[in-house]
């Protein structure tokens, strides 16, 4: 299981670091969003991964049996602050492409992008009609 | 426990609701609110300091559960005089808002404002590593909103920047938590610094590995070197009261990394003691040669103080790496000079703004806008205090640090790069008071474009108030190096700090058995 969970946090720690470096602003977000999974799911596995157990210590329990309840509530904690900070980021993103004009995180789209935006407009619209 | 610790987080959290209830009213009575708010945040912050002067920590337990297992909030003298500078700063920043109507400008200016300074003297009063990124989140989500105000396309493409960066660094600062907690089993930053001492030695490695992740945090929002790139843009395109709050918003950073690592890996650490330091040095540096560059390259005079900021950042970093009691207490004096000024430079970046009309603030030859004379002398001071030059405290700040570079072994480099950064700003500067206020042009071209508005009177109060701070602390610089000795002290004193706050009582223990 220690694999399994570390191999989820790495892969998508990997990708959310790869996709924040893209140049659009909606891989960028979804970048954040894969971040803020791979650290809810790191926070989560710091108290030790365990099976079955309650988070709340029952007296006549041993008390080595329970599963840490703090980490939970980081988590919780985390959850709710990445939640909030993706909307706010989709909707930042969404005036600024309207603002700008551009999806590019830099917001202002050179000549040769918007020469190849249009070039990939062109060469679509014989695909479209093709398929009508 | 006395509640005053815990009143200058909670009266901007309860005036900020009730800011909400007050929308859609005339923004008279927000007005009324907000400032009468902040001038009680200031009475309370000197009621704190008047607390903490005599040196015994203020632990607040937060639920009346006592540390480690509640949030604690701790009051000492550095984290009072933090609280009193931010609300000195966000006070005089309000009346340039209020007087020059830029919070007509959006709906959420006051909201925001309140939940700003919440975050911020949240985040210097918190004594739990948990909350303090809990604290971070409320600070930079308002600064989001504030740093919007007032919309345009400059501002949004800063905005974007500014959030992403600062969204990954909470990410890390998850991270750096979370690894913590595994090794430590506490997020108490006492408790830390205590159970590090004890800590296996083949954890060490994985515990330093998330004190330098901490680092890089606190240094995205100190805007260390070479992650400050967000700053210039951010501070130079937002409006003049939000970049001057913001001259705040770097010091949490320096703050941070003094509190917290000063804290956990401080003398008691082990083979950990002041581990990082070298960083802080070498990227505070680094930070300064590219700011003082910045200074020099700066088109327009918002950008020219963004990079003075961060030079200003750079020197605190410079004086907490170079670690020890007087650089430390160096440091808070450098501190409250150059937040307390930068911020004066931004409102004053604004009336030259306003008074040259379309030629904005851009370093080129325009008409002699009104009252030149009164903001040219007004700006002279301003750029003597900010470059660091006699007789004003700038010139006093870098003075104690760089006689407390004088035993460090990195001395010549510190020499250089503060003495040839300070050079490279004098020159920038003296050539931007030439070009605004001497280099005018004979007659105006068009008047119908260029004209630009009369000075306002009562906004610019709040310029000379702030920058009267300046020789004020060269007047009483006797007692004010005195009392950031003191605090430099009390910061160096981990085991008093631990000691202070995981022996705090709950109070009526009695009734509750």
């Amino acid at each position: 299981m220690e694999y399994l969970v570390s191999l989820s946090i790495g892969v998508l720690t990997a990708t959310g670091v790869f996709l924040t470096l893209r140049a659009r602003t909606f891989p960028v977000v979804l970048g954040l969003t894969l971040l803020a999974y791979a650290v809810n799911l790191f926070l989560f596995s710091m108290g030790r991964l365990t099976i079955g157990l309650p988070a709340i210590i029952d007296k006549t329990a041993k008390a080595a049996q329970y599963s840490d309840p703090l980490p939970q509530a980081l988590v919780l904690t985390a959850i709710v602050i990445a939640f909030g900070m993706t909307a706010f980021l989709i909707v930042l993103a969404l005036k600024a492409r309207g603002e700008l004009a551009s999806d590019h995180v830099d917001g202002l789209a050179d000549n040769q992008q918007i020469a190849g935006q249009q070039n990939i407009v062109k060469n679509s619209d014989p695909d479209k009609g093709a398929a009508e | 426990m006395s509640h005053l610790t815990a009143w200058p987080v909670f009266l901007p959290l309860i005036t900020g609701f009730l800011l909400i209830l007050l929308r859609g009213k005339d923004i008279y009575y927000q007005r009324i609110v907000s400032l009468a708010a902040v001038a009680g945040l200031v009475a309370l912050a000197v009621a704190l300091m008047a607390v903490s002067l005599p040196g015994e920590y203020q632990v607040y337990l937060l639920g009346n559960w006592t540390a480690p297992f509640g949030i604690v909030l701790v009051a000492d003298r550095a984290s009072a005089l933090m609280v009193s500078i931010t609300a000195v700063l966000a006070l005089a920043a309000l009346w340039y808002a209020i007087a020059s109507d830029t919070d007509e400008k959006g709906p959420h200016f006051h909201v925001l404002y309140q939940l700003q300074l919440f975050g911020l003297n949240g985040a210097f009063l918190t004594g739990d590593l948990f909350n303090l990124f809990v604290f971070f989140e409320v600070l930079l989500l308002a600064s989001y909103g504030l740093l919007l105000h007032g919309g345009g396309r400059l501002r949004t493409r800063a905005g974007l920047h500014y959030v992403v960066i600062n969204l990954i660094g909470s990410t890390l600062f998850l991270f750096a938590v979370g690894t913590l907690y595994g090794l430590l089993g506490t997020l108490n930053i006492a408790d830390m610094a205590a159970r590090i001492a004890t800590a296996p030695g083949n954890n060490l490695g994985l515990i330093a590995a998330a004190g330098l992740l901490l680092l890089v945090v606190f240094g995205v929002k100190a805007a260390m070197f070479p992650l400050y790139l967000w700053l210039p843009g951010a501070y130079a395109n937002t409006s003049a009261p939000v970049a001057a709050l913001f001259a705040i918003m770097t010091k949490v950073g320096i703050y941070a990394i003094i509190r917290v690592h000063g804290t956990i890996f401080g003398s008691g650490a082990g083979e950990l003691a002041y581990y990082y330091m070298p960083w802080v040095l070498g990227l505070g540096l680094m930070t300064l040669t590219f700011a003082a560059l910045g200074v020099m390259a700066a088109r327009n005079l918002r950008g020219q103080i963004a990079y003075l900021v961060l030079a200003s950042v750079a020197t605190l970093l410079i004086g907490v790496g170079l670690n020890g009691s007087s650089a430390l207490s160096a440091t808070l004096y450098y501190l409250i000079h150059s937040t307390l000024i930068a911020g004066a430079m931004f409102l004053l970046a604004d009336v030259i703004l306003k008074g040259r009309g379309a030629f904005e603030d851009r370093f080129e030859s325009a008409p002699e806008f009104p009252d030149a004379a009164l903001v040219g002398a007004v700006f002279m001071f301003g750029a003597v205090a900010i470059t660091g030059m006699p007789p004003l405290s700038g010139f006093f700040g870098k003075v104690l640090i760089l006689n407390a570079a004088l035993q460090h072994e990195w001395v010549v480099w510190v020499f250089a790069v503060l003495l040839g950064g300070g050079l490279l700003t004098i020159v920038a500067m003296a050539r931007t008071g030439s070009t605004i206020f001497y280099r005018t042009l004979p007659e105006n071209p068009s008047p119908a474009v260029t004209a630009g508005e009369p000075l306002n009177r009562y906004a610019f109060l709040a310029v000379i108030g702030l920058f009267l701070v300046s020789p004020v602390l060269v007047i009483c610089a006797q007692p004010v190096t005195a009392f950031t000795a003191s605090a430099a002290d009390q910061l160096l004193n981990g085991t008093a700090y631990i000691e202070a706050v995981l022996s705090a009582p709950a109070v009526n223990q009695s009734i509750e058995e």
